[in-house]
């Protein structure tokens, strides 16, 4: 992974001197609210209901035990044992205190770490496929771009003070694990004709109150090009993007109201400027940055382990935990493990001092000492000998990260809703536990199959709910928390790449009426299904009137206007 | 003259320029920055002794907001003496954009002074993309606020200041290090 020379170092240094700064001259009264607002929030520092809420950045996805270590020091120092990952590579800790947030950025930065550009409307962190470099399905590795990036947008002096948040993601493998189409600039990595390494560049994609699916701005960028065709689209968009109604401000409404050609002759006129300047990327630069990148001492390994295939037919629980939590690796003998953050009864996402730690320890001893985060919110050894999966699996079982479930109903994708976010509508943890704890049949689970079930506490969509296969969004009912539930929309995770936004059932649900609610839902899945027909699939063919007649029928109090209020709402 | 400060290439000195701000009176005498929509009316007249901006003996800047479409000052830009842009509100980022086209795109080589909702903590930024003088919001500390200028020893991206971004400079830095 990427290692900071003397350079990025001090630069991150210099940060939280800075931050320390503005942080007493705040707590002086020197500062305002409303201007160190904006300070506190591009160093990842939100006020939430209980506390200030501190997010840190893990630039896309990458972590060293080391760092992992480090963010269990913090929880244990700072917090009260324990971190959220979130579903954009971040850690969040949900009860520090403000007056010793430098002394956390502090420690941070003695691991290479920060919490620069998490918040804010601003360039925020750049998130990528968690099995970048080691996928078997993999074209170019997305990371060294990455980072590039990274380095251009931390303190971009032009565009700290955008219309609102900007978001990218890069992927680089045949299945886009990184959800580029519902992210403001979506990269791919991909060779042009000649064989040299291009981006295709989307744009105006995301969540959120209008969710909208990007679109190709740029068929094939030459590599060199990166910075200077960004700093173009985001001139455009700093320039030209809405700034009266901050629900109108993000750069898919700027693309929309434009429409794209419009959109892109704007930012073709201005990268004709930019074009072949100081920025363009230098071939060394690259080989810079990829040179941190390379392989890891892989040995030279048979495909098939015995040890591993004695294991399998032995043990139907190891075999389950393969089928799920085990990806291809593109080195014979290897393969990625994902550690389930998505046990029952606990917060999705949420990780405690002594598990960080302990996921630290199996990096170090099975994984060449690294860790990577998923936008699932899972965490991953990517570089695991297939000899070595049966003991990971078994000390993962000692921290309660080994459940069976990547991909399944009970892999819930969740923000941390109301219990939390002063943002949220409504609460999600609840919401995802009682389905959990509804769905306790492994049986059952694993005949259901892929299902990506997804929860936002409210219309901001950071648990990705437009893009769950069932999608549950938080609402504000006359000042009760309700639920609306979406069906058949796609991140792209199947491998077919077929993104699409959930349509609305009808109307919402009460907190207790959920776990029933997905159940009736699941129950005409199995009852619809074909054979091997897959939930999404079901509802593609199906459509929504079975589901809806699943939940709707028997609920004769419900009323026909409040579902039209809800659409109309998204 | 006012005794009012403003920073100007990283030092505090007087504001010797008087603001007229929109519909204002423009003095009879004095170097003064005037709005846009003044400064490009008064273009379209004849030079003359009539002309209030043309007539003057002194220099004429001109002030307009981030907003602003900044090409319309291009033909003239080298008789400019200084361009100021207003931030309405600290948080409105268009201005960068606005100052970085006047000093790449138009080449300007006068003061560029930031106006308006202007705070210790974007000077850095500020001056990155081009501004050299800040008239810092008057209740703030000017002083204080110059310190701002220098958060940062080194930064990754090419901008106004430093064309040359960090990574065709990095190898040299680090050797010498």
């Amino acid at each position: 992974m990427y290692k900071y020379d003397a350079i990025d170092q001090k630069i991150v240094d210099e940060r939280v001197a800075q931050f320390r700064g503005q942080t007493e001259r705040f707590l002086a009264g020197q500062l305002s609210e409303e201007e160190f607002r904006p300070l506190r929030l591009q160093n990842g520092l939100y006020v939430q209901k209980h506390a200030p809420m501190l997010r840190v950045a893990i630039p896309y996805g990458q972590l060293s035990s080391k760092q992992v270590r480090m963010m269990a020091h913090i929880a244990r120092k700072y917090d009260r044992g324990y971190g959220h990952f979130t579903t954009r590579q971040n850690i969040q800790y949900n009860w520090p205190e403000l007056k010793n947030v430098p002394d956390i950025l502090a420690d941070l930065a003695t691991v290479e770490m920060h919490a620069i550009q998490t918040s804010g409307n601003c360039i925020r962190n750049t998130t990528s496929d968690q099995f970048a470099g080691v996928a078997h399905d993999e074209l170019i590795d997305p990371r060294p771009y990455a980072e590039l990036i990274r380095q251009w947008s931390t303190f971009h002096p032009e565009f700290a003070y955008l219309p609102r948040k900007f978001k990218i993601a890069i992927n680089g493998a045949a299945e886009d694990r990184a959800g580029t189409l519902f992210h403001d600039i979506g990269i791919h990595t991909i060779k042009d004709e000649g064989g040299d390494i291009a981006f295709r560049i989307l744009v105006g994609g995301g969540l959120g109150r209008t969710p909208i699916l990007g679109h190709v701005i740029h068929e094939s960028l030459p590599k060199q090009h990166l910075f200077t065709y960004l700093d173009a689209i985001l001139r455009v968009y700093n320039r030209f993007g809405r700034r009266d109604n901050m629900y109108k401000a993000r750069i898919k409404i700027l693309v929309k109201e434009l429409g794209l050609e419009k959109f892109r002759a704007e930012v073709e006129a201005e990268w004709a400027h930019l074009k072949d300047g100081p920025s363009t990327l230098t071939q060394s630069e690259i080989d810079r940055v990829a040179s941190h990148f390379i392989d890891p001492a892989y040995e030279t390994l048979p495909a098939v382990d015995t040890g591993f295939e004695h294991h399998l037919l032995e043990s139907k629980a190891f075999a389950r935990w393969v089928e799920r939590n085990v990806f291809g690796h593109k080195k014979s003998g290897y393969a990625a493990v994902t550690l389930s953050l998505k046990k029952t009864g606990a917060a999705p996402g949420d990780a405690t001092d002594t598990q960080l730690d302990a996921v630290a320890d199996l990096a170090d001893t099975f994984s060449f000492g690294e860790i990577r985060v998923s936008h699932e919110q899972n965490l991953i050894l990517a570089d695991v000998k297939k000899h070595d999966l049966f003991a990971v699996w078994q000390r993962a079982k000692t921290i309660g990260f080994a459940t069976p479930n990547i991909g399944l109903l009970t892999d819930i994708i969740s923000c941390p809703g109301g219990d939390f976010c002063s943002l949220a509508n409504a609460k999600s943890i609840p919401i995802a536990d009682a389905i959990q704890r509804r769905f306790d049949d492994l049986d059952y689970l694993f005949d259901i199959g892929d299902l990506a079930i997804n929860i936002s506490g409210c219309m901001n969509a950071c648990g990705h709910h437009h893009v769950g296969h069932i999608g549950i969004l938080g609402v504000d009912k006359h000042g009760a928390e309700f639920y609306q539930v979406t069906i058949g929309g796609n991140q792209g995770f199947n491998g077919k790449n077929d993104a699409a936004l959930g349509k609305v059932i009808g109307p919402s649900f009460a907190q207790h009426e959920m776990a029933d609610v997905i159940e009736k839902l699941i129950k005409t899945y199995v009852t619809l299904r074909h054979q091997d027909e897959l939930f999404l699939d079901t509802a593609k063919r199906v459509g929504l009137d079975p589901f809806k007649a699943s939940v709707y029928d028997k609920n004769a109090g419900k009323q026909a206007g409040h579902a039209e209020a809800e659409v109309a709402n998204v | 003259m006012s005794d009012f400060k403003i920073i100007r290439d990283g030092e505090l000195v007087d504001d010797d320029w008087t603001l007229v701000p929109t519909d204002g009176d423009v003095p009879a005498t004095g170097k003064i920055i005037v709005p846009l929509k003044l400064w490009l009316s008064a273009r379209l007249l004849p030079s003359d002794s009539l002309n209030v901006l043309t007539a003057r003996q002194e220099p004429v800047g001109v002030w307009l907001d981030g907003s602003d479409d900044v090409s319309v000052l291009a033909d003239s830009i080298a008789t400019i003496p200084l361009i100021a842009i207003n931030f309405p509100k600290f948080t409105d980022g268009r201005g960068y954009s606005a100052a970085a086209l006047l000093r790449t795109r138009y080449s300007f080589k006068g003061e560029l002074r930031a106006i308006g909702d202007v705070l210790r903590d974007q000077l850095f930024y500020m001056r990155r993309v081009g501004f050299n003088e800040f008239a810092v919001r008057a209740d703030k500390d000017i002083a204080d606020a110059l310190n701002a200028l220098r958060d940062f020893s080194e930064t990754y991206q090419a901008s106004t200041i430093d064309p040359i971004p960090l990574f065709r400079r990095r190898t040299a830095l680090i050797t010498e290090a």
